[in-house]
């Protein structure tokens, strides 16, 4: 108790330091008055009492030190001089101080951005309860995209009601097109994403609706009202953040919908299930409607029981599996999920496949933060040389090493306190910036912002950086021997020399760690270049896609073929007569897109082989696309228009599928045109051979595509491809003008050039290039400063000697000549070891790169043109500023 | 000062403080510190003004208490009393004394013994 009491006095002795200062004056005069007195009693002169008096006290500052020592809080005082002191030293160098700040800003605030983005993708669990529990269930990846990455509904009801590892089994439709909802308050309908998802989806995941309610099953039933839930961000930007939306009907995609909840802000489908995609508002599945006969459709989302591992709820679904069928009603389609039903943890589906590249990120930014310290402990030892006879001298007067070293290292954590302040202003901004980047294809961008987890990670990283780059400085000015330093006259005397031949080795490190990010910097951009540089069967360039709305219903079959026949006709006709297009078609899937597949055709009278792959993603086209898209003709025909519902089936296929059938088939010369195909039972007969798409990414390999005609297959929308001679942007209007003619109910669907799905695609890969670009960039600026700065400070040490060779004779290029010679000595020797450095760290991420080993000589060149440049630059302003000096006024100084 | 005067025990000087302001009474700094090298014989090493930081410390934990008052020839001067907390701890401080004592006797006895034993062998 009594320590508990002791503290707590201290504490508060430590905040009233002046009254009870004066007390303690005021009790050690009466001391020595008391003491005085007795002494005059004894008989002693005054001057003599007062004098004995004093003996017998001791030492008065002692004493009083004593006494402060023990009722306060010595360490924090010593704290408050010292912090008082690096304040005022620090102003009187407001150079110094603000390049350090500055260096510490940007590095500090690299690296809690780039925390954030970890934190955010990797470490922070998903932003639902329990995140643990919930896994994605798929099979392996492979070649024939969403149709097989999905379950039939039987297949689900199958799964839900045999597994017992989870508590609930949910899932989404996955073949829910960008624009797919029509919003209608009576003018040309409003483009909007909804998803529809399986009526108990909100339960499994955990999310409260903010306001109304979730789905229930009866909004899944046959007939049900319709009804929909609205995201936050699109109940604020196309209903004006109603308060009473709940309750409120309003006409979608032709039928009235009842809204019936809003999701709360922290939900955002797409963030977490389709990046790079907004999606807009959530509906319900009727699992027992017309879905029953669509086949694959859903993606299975799984919340396992509490305690259950996700080993063991994959075990168990190996023995599900077996059971499940495509379709009940056909028997032979059961057991075909075989293998392929793996629940992985939805966390690792969402984010996993980044890892490696937010861990090369973290390096990168953990490089930069290396270099600023290495630069800081630098500018550091520079001032401790200047002020060595300071230190010197304060050791002189009885300052312990250790009071030294602590007095250097409040003086580095003021700094980097400083530069976190500022660093955590920069790292807001960015990261401000970062989650509006909702077109980047990355998971979870949207909810990025800087937490406490974040702000724990600035105060670490501050704490750190003052360690690291103050120590170095500390340690060198406390160990020096004073005499030598009190002697030092500061121009080439020993200590000095020490002193550059430390900076010399941090520069060298400096542009070592420069080095390697230079070049993996380097490698990420050749990769991106690479890339772009991906053919992707078809033409991006001048070319734009729109979604079209048509209406083909018909009593029959035939009449619905034939009624969508002149519709799609009459707006390529008319589309097409617009001045600067230059080919249109239509399909009802683009690449990159959404994809679908219709199982595997084969070669007709030819025995299919046990294990047949998956099949060709499927796209239902008019006459014209291909050329629309750019997509080459490698053999055969494009569809016509006579190609007819009544008339023989045809297809067109691509190369590489093509190529497969070819191996079993005996074809003339492995020619496919003219040849029949079985489909599902029915003839197909190949008219045309395509060169092969990229379906999925640019890096990807190119998987199998089969066209069908939409005059004989069904498609499932229509996106109308133009062709251009001018910029597509400028025929958005003239295009949207003649769809809107034909059909007034048409949506103000968004124009996209193709460029745009590209560039989707990719970025990803452009995301990580930017920052880290960015952060070599940043390095390479620190590490020409470190140069400038070493370079710079030996030419203001050697004035003197500068001067007199130069009074002596030295022409101007050899004062210049030997400024530059050192620096390139400690370019060379920093690019050598970062070169060494930098060939290890490539051979880390190859598996990032694309098309570029991890020795590229190109990136390797660039690194070495670019950092000896900098450095040379670096290094010649001060050699000009050395061949500038005076004889008379150098010799003169001092 | 002489080198020969005894150099205090840490900790040793509050123990002598709360003692002497248990046996006197309420007592102002430069009292205590003369009262302890009086008793002392003048064998402690005490600087005067060292009197002055135990004092603290031992207000600190509640053992005394302090006020300003006047002294006998009428000067003010800051007087200290020991409180029901501090008599307790000066008990135990005591016990403790006597037994480190008690102990001491007996090892430096026991180095005596051992002498002789050795010297008979």
């Amino acid at each position: 108790m009594s320590i508990l009491r002791r503290y707590r006095e201290r504490g508060r002795a430590f905040l009233s330091k002046a009254q009870l200062d004066a007390e303690l004056e005021a009790e050690i005069a009466a001391h020595i008055d008391l003491a005085t007195d007795e002494n005059l009693r004894l008989g002693m002169t005054p001057a003599e009492a007062r004098r004995q008096a004093l003996i017998s006290f001791g030492g008065m500052n002692m004493a009083k030190d004593q006494q402060r020592e023990a009722r306060g809080l010595m360490k924090l005082d010593i704290l408050m001089q010292d912090l008082r002191y690096t304040v005022r030293s620090l102003g009187r160098d407001p150079g110094f101080t603000v390049v350090a700040v500055l260096i510490l800003a940007l590095g500090i605030g690299a690296n809690v951005a780039v925390f954030s983005v970890v934190n955010t993708l990797l470490l922070r669990p998903l932003p639902f309860p329990n995140a643990e529990q919930l896994v994605w269930i798929a099979p392996p990846p492979s070649k024939c995209g969403m149709s097989c990455g999905t379950y039939s509904t039987d297949a689900y009801d199958t799964f839900r009601a045999q597994s017992r590892s989870y508590q609930d089994v949910t899932g989404y439709f996955a073949f829910s097109g960008p624009g797919n909802l029509r919003l209608s308050f009576g003018g040309a309908p409003i483009p909007a994403t909804s998803i529809d998802v399986i009526q108990n989806f909100f339960q499994v995941l955990g999310v409260q609706p903010a306001m109304g309610r979730a789905f229930t099953p009866e909004d899944a039933r046959n007939g049900a009202a319709p009804v929909i839930l609205l995201s936050d961000a699109w109940w604020r930007r196309q209903f004006n953040a109603d308060p009473a939306i709940v309750g409120k009907a309003f006409n979608m995609n032709g039928q009235l919908t009842t809204v019936i909840g809003v999701l709360p802000k922290s939900f955002d489908f797409g963030a977490v299930f389709s990046p790079g995609a907004k999606v807009d508002a959530l509906t319900p599945l009727n699992l027992y409607g017309p879905p029953r006969d669509w086949g694959n459709i859903i993606t299975m989302i799984g919340r396992m029981k509490p305690g259950v591992p996700v080993a063991q709820a994959r075990a168990e679904a190996q023995f599900v599996a077996p059971q499940m069928c495509w379709n009940n009603k056909y028997a032979q389609s059961c057991g075909q999920y075989k293998d392929a039903v793996v629940p992985v943890g939805l966390k690792d589906y969402v984010s996993g496949k980044l890892r490696r590249s937010l861990f090369v990120l973290w390096c990168a930014v953990g490089g930069i933060l290396l270099i600023a310290c290495v630069n800081l402990s630098n500018l550091l030892l520079a001032r401790a040389a200047a002020r060595s006879k300071e230190f010197a001298m304060r050791g002189a007067l009885g300052a312990s090493r250790a009071r030294i070293v602590a007095q250097l290292l409040t003086e580095s954590l003021v700094l980097s306190t400083a530069g976190a302040a500022l660093g955590l202003g920069f790292a807001f901004a960015v990261v401000g910036w970062l989650a509006h980047q909702g077109a980047v294809a990355l998971p979870l961008l949207t909810t990025l912002h800087i937490d406490g987890a974040a702000l724990g990670w600035t105060v670490l990283i501050a704490f750190l950086t003052a360690l690291l780059f103050g120590l170095l400085p500390g340690l060198r000015m406390a160990s020096g021997s004073l005499q030598e330093s009190l002697k030092d006259s500061g121009s080439g005397a020993g200590q000095g020399r020490k002193h550059e031949r430390l900076r010399s080795v941090l520069v060298v490190s400096e542009v070592a760690l420069a080095c390697v990010l230079l070049v993996g910097a380097g490698l990420l951009l050749r990769s991106f270049l690479k890339v772009l540089d991906v053919d992707m069967g078809f033409q991006p360039e001048h070319a734009a896609a729109v979604n079209v709305d048509y209406d083909d219903s018909a009593p029959t079959q035939l009449a619905t073929i034939a009624k969508r026949e002149v519709i799609f006709q009459q707006v390529l006709a008319r589309v097409g007569a617009i001045p600067g297009i230059q080919a249109v078609g239509i399909s009802d899937y683009l690449p990159l897109g959404q994809n679908r597949a219709w199982g595997t055709p084969f070669p007709k009278g030819v025995k299919r082989p046990d294990k047949m792959p998956a099949g060709p993603l499927v796209y239902v086209v008019t006459p014209g696309y291909i050329r629309a898209m750019g997509t080459r003709l490698r053999g055969g025909r494009d569809f016509t228009w006579d190609d007819k519902p009544t008339g023989e089936n045809v297809v067109m296929i691509d190369e590489a599928f093509a190529r497969f059938m070819a191996n079993y088939a005996n074809w003339p010369d492995g020619n496919p045109v003219g040849q029949i195909v079985d489909s599902n039972g029915s003839d197909l007969r190949i008219v045309g051979v395509v060169e092969d798409v990229h379906e999925e990414s640019s890096e990807g390999e190119t998987g199998w595509q089969i066209y069908y005609p939409a005059t004989q297959a069904s498609p499932s929308g229509a996106h109308l491809v133009i062709r251009t001679t001018l910029p597509p942007d400028t025929m958005a209007a003239s295009v949207m003008g003649a769809l809107r003619e034909l059909n007034p109910k048409q949506t103000a669907a968004e124009f996209r050039p193709l460029q745009t799905f590209v560039d989707h695609a990719n970025s990803p890969r452009r995301f990580f290039l930017l920052l880290v670009a960015s952060f070599s960039v940043l390095g390479l600026l620190l590490a020409a400063l470190g140069i400038y700065g070493v370079i710079s400070y030996s030419v203001n040490q050697r004035t003197q000697e500068i001067g007199i060779r130069m009074a002596l004779g030295a022409t101007l290029g050899q004062v210049q000549w030997e400024v530059i010679g050192k620096t390139l000595k400690l370019a060379l020797v920093g690019i050598a070891l970062g070169t060494i450095a930098s060939l290890l760290a490539a051979r880390a991420i190859a598996a990032l790169l694309f098309g570029t080993a991890p020795t590229d000589p190109a990136a390797f060149a660039g690194m070495i043109v670019l950092l000896g440049g900098v450095s040379l630059a670096a290094g010649w302003i001060p050699a000009r500023r050395a061949s500038r000096i005076n004889p008379m006024v150098a010799l003169r100084n001092n | 000062m002489s080198p020969e005067k005894l150099d205090l025990l840490q900790g040793t000087l509050d123990v002598m403080v709360l003692k002497t302001l248990a046996a006197m009474g309420p007592m102002h700094g430069y009292g205590i510190a003369r009262r302890i090298e009086q008793v002392s014989g003048n064998e402690v090493l005490l600087n005067q003004g060292t009197i002055y930081a135990s004092l603290v410390r031992i207000e600190q934990r509640g053992w005394i208490l302090s006020s300003w008052g006047t002294s006998e020839n009428n000067r003010k001067a800051k007087f200290y009393a020991i409180t029901e907390a501090g008599r307790r701890q000066l008990s135990r401080e005591a016990a403790y004394w006597e037994r480190l004592t008690g102990v001491m006797d007996k090892v430096m006895a026991m180095e005596r013994r051992q002498a002789e034993e050795g010297e008979l062998a």
